[in-house]
């Protein structure tokens, strides 16, 4: 199933399917990883808006609320 | 010859560089250390070399301010060390496809690579020597293993012209990584899960709140134990050769009064006299040292194991409140040490618009060690009440300042994008070489500055300078703060030293109410002379003056509501 990044729960993964957002942020995010093909697993989402932490290519990663809003992910089963 | 360090941040980089040149650097493990550069020397062969640590940086199409230091460095390269993380080869081999594109000579060294083993990650070396075609060679950098290597081959280091587009680099490292990579399937190991445990609030948040009272309570048990154990019997043995000093001074007049200062009731009291070798010694030394040395150390050790990226998650969404973002923690902590380095280090923010804010609560709401520990000292006396009171005002003032601050100033926080490294044993040399670079930053900053302010407060005092000026400032400080008149002696001083204004205050006898009042305001009311030269270095005149007109504004305003809240 289809769904932002940030909809995914702590535990479940995906494999990331698109970044919206401009060619600066893309590459931005495929620095450290996040870009289409990658697999990634939420490890937490911090409330009120916070950063979440995903798990990709066995290292973790934060990333604020306005950028994980812009990744779009195949949700696992 | 110049060699450059260059490889993503949270390699072990700077370990690599201290190891490689021998000299002190500040190593630790959370972003932005080295956006300031290293440079240090070393030998190849029978030359000298320089070497310089460059900022950590992921591409070098830059995306931070420390990525385009990191380009324009390249440029003056004679030959770069890629220093590659073992156990994420395949985000590392962006930066190394780059550098193959640059003309420069580079040589790889695969640091990491004990810890890549206990992920079940082996790596082919020889085949992406091969594939790269440049040297290669595993490294261990908190060991040293393979740094003879590294060096013997440095002269084969090999240049490539290559030209690929973003999608060509990816593909390419896709296929190299396949190719010269295995990974065996694993358990979570005990480090991963309790970093995951850190980071998720649930968890997270007790933890972090067990982590700082945790650090207090060690740092009070190292500086009570030193106090008690060496410093107290060191100043126990010396009083008897002061006081015999005091004697062939002739007990009285102008030199014993700066040198010994004022005898209480016939004798020597370290805390109280304000001689120079008297107070002015047994101050830094006996009363501050001890908890910088305590503080600096617990920091050291939360630095370097990567606690703090992860607190720096937790905190997010409340920094961004007050106009930072998470990693604003670094500053903050830092600042509770001593708010030069504190201020120095709010470059790790982005934005000229945080390092403001950060500058700006930090000179107003943390107080550094030094004065913390008289404070403790002092108020403490009064029991842990009058001790809360103070911290509480201080933290209730950093909060709604922040929040103003946020609101009035126009633009808005970047948001925090970073890799949480993974937890590391510190490497002990590196944590204690940096303790010690710390600890000698204290002593060779501070006494000076506290033997002058010893100096000063004689000299003032016994030209009447600091009466006169007690009876012009008579309108605040007694009207408005309900302080003797002498106080304002302790707010000059406290430009120069803090730790050494709030001692002044000890002789004047005051009540608890007003030692509270008293110890706010000498908090809040302006930054000590070496935070002042920071700040204006950082913020320019303008941006300085106007955090210090908040700083002097709120000073006054807080020390009253707290002066007729406590009806002192």
């Amino acid at each position: 199933m289809r769904k932002l990044l940030v909809e995914l729960r702590a535990g479940e993964s995906g494999i990331i399917v698109g970044v919206t957002g401009g060619f600066g942020l893309q590459r931005r995010l495929a620095t450290l990883g996040i870009r289409i093909n990658k697999k990634v697993r939420m490890i937490t989402a911090q409330p009120f808006r916070g950063p979440i932490v995903v798990e990709v290519d066995r290292t973790h990663v934060a990333i604020g609320m306005g950028m994980a809003w812009k990744v779009l992910v195949e949700a696992a089963k | 010859m110049r060699i450059l360090l260059m490889g993503n941040p949270n390699v072990g980089k700077s370990v690599v560089f201290s190891r490689l040149t021998g000299t002190s650097v500040v190593v630790s493990n959370y972003p932005g250390t080295t956006v300031e550069f290293t440079k240090g020397t070393m030998k190849v062969g029978k030359k000298r070399a320089e070497v310089i640590d460059v900022p950590g940086t992921y591409t070098l199409e830059p995306t931070t301010k420390a990525e385009e230091v990191a380009v324009e460095m390249l440029k003056d390269g004679d030959v770069v060390i890629n220093i590659v993380d073992a156990t994420n080869l395949e985000r590392n081999l962006y930066l190394t496809l780059q550098l193959l594109e640059k003309k420069v000579p580079v040589i790889v060294a695969l640091n990491l690579s004990d810890e890549a083993k206990h992920k079940g990650i082996t790596i082919d070396v020889k085949k992406l020597e091969k594939l790269l075609d440049v040297p290669v060679v595993p490294t261990v950098a908190i060991t040293g293993e393979g740094f003879k290597k590294l060096i013997s081959r440095l002269p084969k280091a090999k240049a490539h012209a290559y030209r690929h587009t973003d999608e060509q680099r990816w593909e390419k490292m896709g296929r190299i990584v396949e190719e010269i990579q295995t990974v065996a399937h694993r358990h979570h190991t005990l480090a991963e899960r309790l970093g995951d445990a850190t980071v998720r609030p649930l968890t997270g948040i007790p933890v972090a709140i067990g982590i700082v009272a945790l650090m207090f309570f060690v740092i009070r048990f190292i500086g009570e134990g030193l106090i008690a154990n060496v410093f107290d019997p060191v100043f126990g043995a010396y009083a008897p050769v002061a006081m015999r000093m005091s004697e062939a001074l002739g007990s009285g007049g102008f030199i014993h009064n700066i040198v010994i200062g004022n005898l209480i009731d016939g004798g020597i009291d370290f805390t109280q006299s304000m001689g120079l070798l008297t107070t002015g010694i047994f101050v830094p030394l006996a009363m501050v040292l001890p908890y910088v040395f305590a503080f600096y150390l617990v920091l050291g050790f939360l630095e370097d194991s990567g606690y703090l990226p992860r607190l720096g998650v937790l905190v997010d969404s409340g920094m961004h409140r007050v106009g930072m973002h998470g990693f604003a923690v670094v500053p903050m902590l830092l600042g509770l040490g001593c708010n030069v380095p504190g201020a120095l280090s709010s470059r790790i923010l982005e934005t000229r618009r945080q390092r403001f804010i950060a500058l700006t609560l930090m000179g107003i709401a943390v107080p550094c060690m030094a004065q913390l520990a008289i404070i403790f000292g002092l108020v403490g006396s009064y029991g842990v009440g009058a001790l809360a009171i103070v911290v509480a005002t201080l933290f209730v003032v950093w909060v709604v300042i922040g929040l103003l601050l946020n609101k009035i100033l126009a633009g808005e926080s970047p948001e925090m994008f970073t890799e949480i490294p993974p937890y590391r044993t510190p490497y002990w040399g590196a944590t204690l070489k940096k303790l010690w670079m710390r600890t000698r930053h204290f002593l060779t900053t501070a006494i000076p500055f506290v033997l002058l302010g010893v100096l000063l407060v004689n000299v003032l005092y016994s030209l009447g300078i600091i009466d006169f000026i007690g009876d012009i400032a008579s309108p605040v400080v007694v009207g408005l703060l309900g302080l003797p008149a002498a106080a304002a002696g302790a707010l000059i001083i406290g430009f120069l030293r803090k730790d050494v204004a709030v001692g002044m205050l000890l002789p004047l006898g005051l009540s608890m109410q007003q030692l509270v009042v008293a110890s706010v305001v000498l908090a809040m009311y302006f930054p000590c002379v070496a935070t002042f030269a920071i700040f204006i270095r950082e913020l320019g005149i303008k941006d300085t003056a106007k955090s210090t007109l908040i700083m002097i504004g709120m000073a006054l305003l807080v020390g009253t509501l707290l002066r007729f809240v406590l009806g002192g």
